[in-house]
């Protein structure tokens, strides 16, 4: 942003807006992406082969689903609250959307380039919750509110261990802001800090096996905090039909859906951040720079993404108190016990 | 004169104001929810009304009746007793075969004829490959009631296969009308043996495979053991059979303990549940009990297979069936349990009276009973370890 200053009113204007809107392109063609590739490695899973019409393999089928979705009547039940129903999938938009302003995509490319950028995207992505509970509310659907108010509880307790995991990424890189801590990391897969950081060798050693444990317990928590498998209790089809929009249909159900794309990408995007070296390239400074550093971020992103959808298609589903019991008895002390020890070795 | 509006007496919030259909009064903390006729996992058109306290279930009140198609009032008004078999199917759709069975055994009996031994061993083979393709069904829904979708089409993929070879037996995939009285519809073809076989072999690997995926999956195990314990005492109490009976650790199996067809001539053994990973009869009981019937199906179907004699596959019966007047009670043992037909003949072409014992409306009885207190998403695995089909419970 530092090279628009120049620009006048205006001009800063049409260069916000227009560098604003770049990952919403984004999201769409990821979404895109994504429900094609979640289709296709639920269908290989499941020994079958999904979409094969719709041009080669089915790549145009998300075009034709989006199509479709855009086309469908808008339906809002007499007995909705009609303004939140309205505005809910907004709401739920907005707060994954917003996060996005905080994720450096590339050396050269973040939204927002603030020093407090983990706090930012922890704090916008919590609306997401406002959203959802005003969905189930506005609904006036017994089994919505079911889905809302286990998805509130849910958020909430597991919001905890991802900023004590963040935490310990903070303790260890020294910053909060995104870009920095990826800079902290560049020199390579051995500087990453799952693997320790660029610290000196004995550091680096001991605190190895809990940045490891970090890393595991931040994408378990990143897989409750959107909602995907084994931790999917608020759309849970069996029990609750589909949660918090059972009522949606067509666009606004769209929106919901592309919200939770998005907060797949998002929650991959702060574990690559902090963990995974971020833009940075896995060789060094061979094969680095801004084009390839986008290039690195979206592929370790997909990867993360590849993961959780491979786990959705695998694993049964906790029940409610279990997801509480895996959140407050077993990651939150095993968070406190790593960010202890990595404190300690930090001052050795 | 101002008009003062009342609310509608269900959103007013005081003590007594909300009664289930029972009559059993509400409090303010708890809630009256619907579960089905349309919910995907009620398997069918059930409905469940549930009081909640939260997500703790206070009550469970089935509503059955949606399927009900008068089965007994037709099977009566048939023009003979041939014509009821295909309505037999229908009963529990899952598992068409084994209802067939069932009946024609009550006709055969209460005409008092032998069918040869070829038909005898052809019914076991077709009644132990249905009671796989149900079992399939069961597990693998049971599956998505616990949230994992794959096992479901691994265990409909087996299936096919399974309905591949009704298919070509008899050409239907679903509702066969295979077994006569008297007979089959069909001999089996030329090729059927090694087809049976080479399936056998296929599948005995498949279920070691869905056991890896689902059955000691921690997660699955962690969901199901201790949840929805149906003691001994209770299950028998309630009448109920099949894999529930067995999944509460009595052991009882009509195949054994009642002989009909051949069974008394193969070597295999019921299996029970033991509690291996929590209390006896509870759900994971119910479910390892399925996946180890179908095991023993196999070595059914296997030696069945071998012993299969030669012959005819159609006694000599009347052209007009006209039983003596009289009464009679058949029972197999079906994927569901215990499947009953009470038959009274007044020596006429019609049955006078037929009666169904359907396991699956028996062992649906027993769910409020054990889903007390239990959660929400117990209750979902609850009812999909008791494997109804509402076919066969509306009748």
């Amino acid at each position: 942003m530092e090279a628009f200053q120049n620009l006048g009113f205006w001009g800063t204007l049409l260069v916000t807006v227009v560098l604003s809107a770049l990952p919403l392109v984004f999201i769409l063609l990821y979404a895109l992406v994504t429900i094609y590739l979640e289709m296709k490695v639920a269908a290989h899973v499941q020994d079958r082969l999904a979409y094969m019409r719709t041009g080669w393999h089915g790549v145009l089928q998300p075009i034709a689903d989006f199509i479709k979705l855009l086309q469908k009547e808008d339906i809002i039940s007499s007995a909705a609250d009609r303004k939140l129903f309205i505005l809910a999938p907004y709401i739920v938009f907005m707060g994954t959307y917003g996060a996005y302003a905080a994720i450096p995509f590339s050396s050269i490319f973040i939204g927002s380039n603030i020093d407090l950028g983990a706090f930012f995207i922890v704090a916008a992505s919590s609306l997401v919750v406002v959203g959802i509970l005003m969905a189930g509310w506005a609904s006036n659907n017994k089994w919505s509110i079911f889905g809302a108010v286990r998805s509130a509880a849910q958020m909430v307790s597991y919001e905890i261990p991802t900023a004590l995991a963040i935490l310990v990424g903070v303790m260890i890189t020294g910053s909060l802001n995104l870009q920095e801590v990826t800079k902290f990391q560049a020199g390579g897969i051995q500087d990453w800090v799952i693997f320790g950081g660029p610290l000196p060798l004995l550091q680096k050693i001991l605190i190895t096996p809990f940045t490891v444990i970090t890393f595991l317990i931040l994408f378990v928590a990143s897989l409750a905090e959107v909602n995907r498998t084994p931790f999917d209790l608020p759309e849970a089809e069996s029990e609750l039909v589909q949660g918090f929009f059972t009522e949606y249909s067509g666009m606004r159900w769209a929106l919901f859906y592309v919200a939770e794309y998005a907060n797949m990408f998002l929650v991959s995007a702060v574990v690559v951040s902090f963990f995974l070296g971020g833009w940075g390239s896995p060789f060094g400074s061979a094969l680095s720079g801004p084009i390839w550093g986008l290039f690195w971020f979206i592929l370790k992103g997909m990867v993360l993404i590849f993961l959780q959808i491979w786990l959705r298609w695998t694993l049964p589903r906790l029940r409610v108190d279990q997801l509480m019991y895996t959140s407050w008895k077993v990651l939150t002390p095993f968070l406190f016990v790593c960010i202890i020890c990595i404190g300690l070795i930090l001052v050795l | 004169m101002i008009e003062t509006k009342t609310l509608p007496t269900q959103y007013v919030s005081q003590p007594g104001a909300l009664k289930t259909s029972s009559g059993q009064t509400v409090r303010t903390d708890e809630m009256i929810i619907n579960m089905g006729p349309q919910h995907p996992s009620t398997h069918g058109v059930l409905r469940l009304e549930i009081v909640v306290d939260g997500e703790i279930i206070i009550d469970v009140i089935p509503h059955i009746g949606y399927l009900h198609r008068c089965f007994e009032k037709h099977a009566e008004h048939m023009a003979n007793y041939q014509q009821v078999i295909p309505y037999c199917d229908r009963l529990d759709y899952c598992a068409a075969i084994n209802e067939e069975h069932s009946y024609v055994l009550a006709v055969e009996r209460l005409l008092k004829i032998e069918v040869p031994e070829r038909v005898e061993y052809i019914r076991v083979i077709m009644a132990e490959l249905q009671r796989i393709a149900s079992h399939l069904i069961a597990v693998g829904t049971f599956g998505i009631d616990a949230g994992a979708f794959t096992p479901f089409l691994y265990a409909f993929h087996d299936r096919e296969l399974i309905l591949s070879l009704f298919e070509m037996t008899c050409g239907a995939r679903l509702l066969y009308n295979y077994f006569w009285i008297g007979g089959l519809s069909h001999d089996i073809p030329p090729q059927f043996a090694d087809k049976a076989k080479e399936f056998c072999t296929y599948f005995k690997p498949r279920i070691k495979e869905f056991n890896d995926l689902l059955t000691f999956n921690e997660i699955f195990v962690k969901r199901t053991a201790n949840v929805g314990v149906l003691p001994k005492d209770v299950a028998i109490n309630y009448a109920c059979s099949g894999p529930m009976l067995r999944g509460s650790g009595v052991n009882w199996d009509l195949r054994r303990d009642d002989p009909y067809s051949v069974y008394h001539k193969i070597e295999w053994e019921p299996k029970i549940g033991k509690g291996e990973m929590g209390t006896v009869g509870d759900v994971w009981d119910r479910h390892i009990v399925r996946m180890r019937e179908m095991e023993e199906s196999v070595k059914i179907i296997e030696q069945a297979l071998a012993a299969l004699p030669e012959g005819n596959v159609q006694a000599a019966i009347p052209k007009r069936i006209r039983p003596d007047a009289g009464e009679v009670y058949a029972r197999t043992e079906t994927p569901r349990g215990e499947l009953g037909f009470y038959l009274i003949s007044d020596g006429t072409g019609t049955p006078f009276r037929l009666k169904c014992r359907a396991p699956a409306f028996v062992n649906l009885s027993v769910l409020p009973e054990i889903s007390r207190g239990a959660m929400i998403a117990d209750l979902v695995l609850i009812a999909g370890s008791t494997d109804i089909v509402l076919g066969q419970v509306d009748r």
